[in-house]
């Protein structure tokens, strides 16, 4: 079964419109919280007049910050810069504003309708100041010492600038190489900023079961065990007091799920007002309160040598992280850093990655934050290293790739506290088999041939390589009823990736029972002691491995339980469709609900065993696995409106071991949707002032059935990893990373440009206007 | 600030509910608050993603747009209404889930629903129209193949 494309055991359920999503629940005498947020880019708050919302029948209270001032920051989760401190979100607005859309006021009451009614008639008074939306010009004041203190919490003498901090890496002897190189090629490019935006908006809801104290939380994602330590914290609860409980979450991506003022907001306001408290965002206010994400600016050189081979990288770049600091911190722009160079050799590296501030909504990761951004840099780059050449585009990248007879191959960098070395991989086999598999020959000719009969036609190509198995840890619990039904229980996280299916097969397989015997419980922090989350792609190398490990365990159980019973060693014994048998006897058998009987505590006790037919084990793994792939696409223009249209979409990616194949191509297809989109179309842009642009689904356009070519994959095994038993790398970014890269390969071809892409999206109109220029349009 | 409520009568899939309603209440919060079929989802409230699509009097309809007091006796079909029974799965979710079409199921209902109208008003689509007709809900997680696939191997199962 690992390995088998077993359809969903998650799906009967969301197909009957049972699933339970962040809004579906609802209990009696709850309040409704609705979030006043502030309307400009940028100002000094001067007052906020509470009274007539106050007045309205129905309304419970309405906080600002003075009633939250106990409240700390929202605090880092991952890759937590110090530097970065002062720069964190107060869940309330103190004393400025800035960005559209941050959380000033908050109105709790009878029904979401009054709560918004209400919201309207809270007055904020807010002194406008110019915003700073630039996230690469001059560094400019950003914090008062009082923010800057108040941010860090710890006593801080002077304001501080627009830039929270620089990413700096360096390897071997970059100025060597650019003195001996043959030649320096520079881009400079930008990706613009857009994020996941699932379609389900965000929500929370909070109570205090009256009968035993404890703060039940609903609408967790992603990482439930470090929001409970989170919101415990910081109102001062134990965590032993805070339970989180996923249900089901409505796509995930990277924003869903991290620590946003609201999860702190509604908790609180349910233990302050004793109440149950809900709090569901409309689309508008998801749109500019969700992280934002991508939006940096790079600036790369490469020196190379005569035959295309890349002999130093010095790269800056910078990143537009908006309004706060959130839970990220660094992330990002460190991924990006680290994974700069990607499948290419690069014998020396420099890269210096600035995170500025601006009045836009702060920006967080997004699936494959980092390495989207930096591929599309890197393989613009390697484009114009072949065209400055006259090389071929693929075959400059192969005369750079880490060749197999080096893996594994150790960059003396680090990449999110971890040592950077990449487990395995065969590139140029990789290569060749998209090649043959997809007949790229034909491909190219039947482009060049109707480009020649006039169409604007071309193809593109994108390398990368990506990460993933973050560890440390994920451990897991499988347990065996008296029925023979499996319960297998892990601190993972599931935001509709198939986690549950993929953990379940693996149960199944190591005890041989039907996947519908199995039932996956996660995202419960009262039903098991830790989790990481789901997060940077580890969730089938961490849980999976774990879940293997606890199977295996329970196996080993039930084979010892029923040597006892049969009086026979266990190595004449094999597990066989849910039950335990003498080897070439299929009379001796014994159920494994009949083995977990044995194992009642009193009997077991007997055995020298302890109770139940269960076992708990965990997986550690202080390294990441290093997937690697390839998109190749196909893209018209329309010569009139300069519309581009992408006519096929080719995958390349290795996997190591694919637990579900399916799932897989499930996975990359839909990668590819949000590759296309932020490549294309999605854009969160704002006017002078700081206005959002896209505050709705009419403006921020994400891709429809009707913009997404075929998609083919070839998922390819050539390189399981090391590190793991079942020498996994998860499957989770692939396949959006090289798509911006790949897309802008393929227009450039189209229009014959070399160099023509500079910026995403790549609108209809910039196309048109290259046209104009070039004299192309016929 | 809260208005009066008025009575309501909804007939959705079979069933006739009673309610009371705000008359500014939209049918997808009156199906999803007063009868307690939270299958139909908000995506964007707006009428752009399709989440909330259902069928109004036979025609694929977007809940958020329409309010309850609309649709006073008129014949309302979500998604808890198309499978048969618990057994059986309505041959457009049997092929959603042998395709794979699905990863989050925010979007599901509202695709099914989407589907369901298409198909019954024309049980023959050329590729093309699938795709047209499609086009006009969102899903942020499979792009979209599977979700052609599944919906072609039902339309086909549909007409045996
Ligand atoms: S919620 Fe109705 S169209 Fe989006
Ligand atoms: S399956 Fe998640 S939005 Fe469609």
């Amino acid at each position: 079964m690992i390995g088998g494309s077993a359809r969903r055991v998650e799906d009967p359920v969301l197909l009957r419109g049972r699933g339970r999503f962040a809004a579906d629940s609802t209990v009696s005498g709850q309040l409704h919280l609705r979030v006043v947020r502030a309307g400009v880019a940028h100002g000094l708050l001067r007052g906020i007049d509470t009274t007539a919302a106050l007045a309205v029948p129905g309304v419970a209270a309405v906080w600002t910050a003075v009633d939250v001032a106990d409240l700390p920051p929202i605090d880092f989760r991952l890759t937590a810069l110090d530097e970065q401190r002062p720069y964190r979100q107060p869940v309330l607005a103190r004393t400025r504003v800035r960005y559209v859309g941050e959380p000033v006021a908050v109105v709790l009451a009878s029904s979401e309708y009054v709560a918004e009614d209400a919201a309207e008639l809270v007055e904020v008074d807010i002194d406008p100041l110019p915003a700073v939306l630039d996230g690469s010009g001059d560094v400019v004041p950003w914090l008062t010492a009082e923010e800057a203190s108040w941010g860090a919490q710890r006593e801080i003498a002077m304001g501080l600038g627009s830039e929270s901090a620089e990413i700096r890496l360096e390897y071997g002897d970059v100025a060597a190489a650019f003195a001996a190189a043959h030649r320096v090629v520079e881009v400079d490019v930008t990706i613009g900023r857009h994020s996941g935006v699932p379609l389900e908006c965000r929500g929370v809801s909070a109570r205090v079961d009256p009968s035993t104290g404890v703060l039940v939380v609903d609408g967790a994602a992603k990482v439930p065990f470090w929001n409970r330590d989170a919101i415990a914290r910081m109102i001062g609860w134990n965590p032993r007091d805070v339970h989180l409980r996923e249900g089901h979450v409505g796509g995930g991506f990277g924003p869903r799920g991290e620590l946003y003022p609201e999860d702190v907001l509604v908790p609180l306001a349910a233990v302050r007002l004793g109440r149950p408290v809900r709090w569901i965002a409309d689309r508008q206010e998801d749109l500019v309160s969700t992280n934002h994400s991508r939006d940096q600016r790079h600036v790369l050189r490469a020196a190379v040598d005569e035959t295309g081979v890349v002999t130093a990288l010095d790269g800056q770049f910078w990143t537009d992280q908006g309004a706060y600091v959130r839970t990220h911190s660094a992330t990002v722009s460190s991924l990006t850093a680290s994974m700069l160079p990607g499948p290419y050799r690069v014998a020396s590296y420099r890269v210096s990655g600035r995170i500025r501030m601006t009045n836009k909504t702060p920006a967080g990761t997004y699936r494959s934050p980092g390495r989207y951004e930096g591929t599309f840099a890197r393989e613009r780059l390697m484009d114009q290293i072949a065209n400055e050449l006259g090389l071929d585009r693929l075959e400059v990248r192969r005369r750079n790739f880490i060749p197999v007879e080096e893996m594994p191959y150790q960059r003396p960098i680090q990449a999110m506290g971890t040592e950077l070395i990449y487990d395995s991989g065969d590139y140029a086999l990789l290569m060749d088999k998209l090649e043959e598999r997809f007949e790229l020959a034909r491909l190219r000719a039947d482009v060049q041939r109707r480009r020649a009969a006039g169409e604007c036609v071309g193809i593109g190509y994108g390398w990368f390589v990506e990460k993933s198995g973050l560890g440390p840890y994920e451990g897991a619990e499988v347990e065996v009823d008296t029925t023979g039904a499996v319960t297998v229980t892990t601190g993972t996280s599931s935001v509709g990736q198939g986690v549950d299916t993929v953990l379940t097969q693996v149960v199944a397989d190591v005890l041989d029972v039907d996947l519908d015997r199995v039932r996956a419980v996660r995202g419960q922090t009262d039903r098991f002691g830790y989790g990481r989350g789901a997060f940077a792609t580890r969730q089938s190398v961490m849980a999976g491995s774990a879940v293997l490990k606890a199977a295996e365990a329970v196996r080993v159980k039930a084979l010892t339980v029923a040597a006892e019973h049969f009086e026979i060693s266990p190595d004449d014994l094999e597990v066989v469709q849910g039950g335990i048998q003498v080897v070439g006897n299929a009379d001796a058998r014994i159920s494994l609900g009949e083995v977990a009987a044995l194992l009642e505590p009193q009997h077991a006790n007997r055995l020298g065993l302890t109770p139940g037919l269960l076992a708990e084990e965990w997986f550690h793994c202080d390294h990441m696995t290093y997937p690697y792939g390839v998109h190749v696409s196909v893209v018209r223009i329309d010569r009139e409106t300069g519309g581009p249209t992408v006519e096929r979409y080719l995958v390349g990616y290795d996997v190591g071991k694919a637990l579900n194949p399916t799932l897989v191509e499930g996975q990359i297809t839909g990668g590819v949707a949000q590759g296309l989109g932020g490549a294309l179309l999605e854009e969160f842009r704002y006017d002078e002032a700081g206005q959002p642009q896209a505050s709705t689904f009419m403006d921020y356009l994400m891709p429809t059935m009707h913009e997404m070519p075929p998609v083919d994959v070839l998922v390819t095994e050539d390189a399981p990893s090391p590190l793991n038993p079942l020498g996994i790398k998860g499957a989770g970014e692939g396949g959006v990373t090289a798509a911006a890269a790949c897309i802008a390969s393929a227009i450039d071809d189209a229009l014959q440009s070399p160099g023509f892409v500079t910026r995403t999206p790549v609108r209809p109109d910039l196309i048109r206007a290259h046209l104009a220029t070039t004299g192309t349009h016929h | 600030m809260t208005s009066p409520t008025v009575p309501l009568r909804l007939f959705v899939n079979g069933d006739r509910h009673e309610i009371q309603v705000e008359p500014r209440k939209t049918l997808a919060d009156a199906l999803r608050e007063d009868c307690g079929l939270t299958g139909t989802h908000l995506g964007c409230e707006h009428g752009v993603c399709g989440a909330c699509t259902i069928l109004v009097d036979g025609k694929p309809a977007r809940a958020c747009l329409m309010f309850a007091v609309q649709c006073e006796g008129m014949s309302i079909r979500t998604v808890e209404g198309l499978a048969p029974d618990d057994e059986t799965l309505h041959p457009l979710q049997q092929a959603f889930w042998d395709n794979h079409g699905l990863q989050c199921g925010f979007c599901t209902p509202g695709f099914l629903m989407l589907a369901a109208g298409v198909l019954e008003e024309n049980p023959e689509p050329t590729e093309e129209e699938l795709v047209e007709a499609l086009s006009s809900n969102l899903c942020r997680c499979t792009g979209y193949q599977n979700i052609l696939k599944a919906t072609q191997c039902a339309a086909e199962a549909m007409r045996e």
